[in-house]
């Protein structure tokens, strides 16, 4: 496939509709390497983030359990060629089940979960699979524009193995009716790219009497890394 | 046509990340009392010369990796190594140089950019990258002696926008 027929699904930098763009997207286009530069360069080392096993329950964090809709949060992540992407770093956040973040700069009037802090890391395995235990995050307004709500979603930031395949992202839920209305979603022109962001409902992933299940898969932008051309 | 699956696009880092990308130590890519240890500076500026106050700057070479979210003046900072020049599957030779990788609110994807150290002039003026640039838009990778630190401001938009990069 050459480059002219690959349908780009990246969002633009700026995107007014999205209004915190219009001061912060460069002008300039970004300056283009010769690819050869940079063919398989490894990514950035990652392995001083600390991680547990703990750390993928986001359920357990607290002495208590955390109000809302418990959910198995599972996917495997792999490269432009269907490879896993092994015992890479997945970390993920988001809010509480009333659409409240736990973070200081949240002045949203929704309760805090004392039991609940909505931050998680895990490495995928050796086939690329990572799996979170959660809660469903709510829906939450914002001040982009009159009467703004952004949906229900949870963040995800992955490293790869590759220069070209860090990524922070955003996974949305099914049927979510605000994700039409969403200016950051809709920044990505095609459907079929948005498409990419919204998880499935999983039925059989969930755990019956305990919690409902979401598959979600990530492609890390970059080619069959092997261990020996690290 | 190719079935190969199509990279997961890009979402902007929302302004909510201060809780759960931080960790102990983050802003320390090497010791920050370690023999060679350069603490590096600086701040992210928007269009309007306004400091950004919710991005997350990352800086990366071979084994160094550090992390800092800016604070209220857009201000972050790095204690890093300099590390050894690079040469490219070409064999032409990068200068030392850091990776710069750059999230914030309001940027629906990261921005690339690299950080390049003044002492090294020899190695700028005839570094792959550096060479493609304009000296107005080198000048902006090239960190800049400020008393103990090296100063390196990350201009988003503007007159004297950061060069940035696809990689």
């Amino acid at each position: 496939m050459s480059p002219a027929e690959v349908v780009d699904f990246e969002p633009p930098y700026l995107f007014p509709e999205y209004r915190s763009t219009v001061l912060r997207a460069p002008h300039r286009p970004l300056v283009r390497l010769p690819e050869e530069w940079f063919h398989r360069g490894p990514g950035p080392a990652f392995g001083r983030i600390p991680v547990s096993p703990d750390d993928a329950d986001l359920t357990r964090q607290h002495k208590g359990e955390p109000l809302g809709e418990r959910i198995i949060l599972a996917g495997r992540v792999v490269d432009e060629d269907g490879a896993p992407v092994r015992d890479t770093l997945v970390e993920v956040w988001q809010a509480n089940a009333a659409g409240r973040y736990a973070d200081p700069a949240d002045d949203h009037l929704a309760p805090l979960d004392p039991n609940f802090t909505g931050a998680g890391r895990c490495r995928t395995d050796s086939d690329g699979r990572y799996r979170f235990v959660t809660i469903k995050p709510g829906a939450y307004p914002w001040q982009n524009h009159e009467n703004a709500w952004r949906p229900a979603h949870v963040h995800f930031s992955l490293f790869g193995p590759q220069l070209s395949g860090r990524l922070v992202t955003q996974m949305y839920f099914p049927g979510d009716p605000l994700m039409r209305l969403d200016p950051i979603l809709n920044s990505i022109p095609d459907a079929r790219g948005r498409q990419l962001l919204v998880a499935s409902f999983d039925i059989a992933s969930t755990t019956p009497g305990w919690a409902l299940a979401y598959r979600w898969d990530i492609v890390i932008r970059g080619r069959r890394a092997t261990p020996l051309e690290r | 046509m190719s079935e190969r699956p199509r990279p997961t696009p890009s979402q902007t880092v929302g302004p909510f990340f201060g809780f759960a990308l931080p960790f102990t130590g983050d802003v320390d890519a090497v010791r920050p009392d370690g023999t060679g240890t350069l603490r590096i500076e600086g701040q992210v500026l928007d269009g309007a010369g306004e400091p950004v106050p919710d991005s997350l700057v990352e800086v990366w070479h071979a084994s160094q990796f550090a992390r800092c979210r800016t604070d209220v003046e857009g201000a972050f900072h790095f204690n890093l190594a300099k590390p050894a020049a690079l040469r490219l599957l070409d064999g032409r030779v990068r200068a030392p140089h850091m990776n710069v990788t750059v999230f914030a609110r309001g940027l629906l994807r990261h921005l690339e950019t690299f950080l390049y150290f003044p002492d090294e002039s020899e190695a700028n003026s005839t570094d792959p990258v550096l060479e493609l640039l304009d000296p107005n838009l080198r000048a902006t990778l090239i960190a800049r002696p400020d008393g103990q630190v090296l100063r390196f401001d990350i201009r988003l938009q503007g007159e004297s926008e950061t060069a940035f990069f696809a990689l």
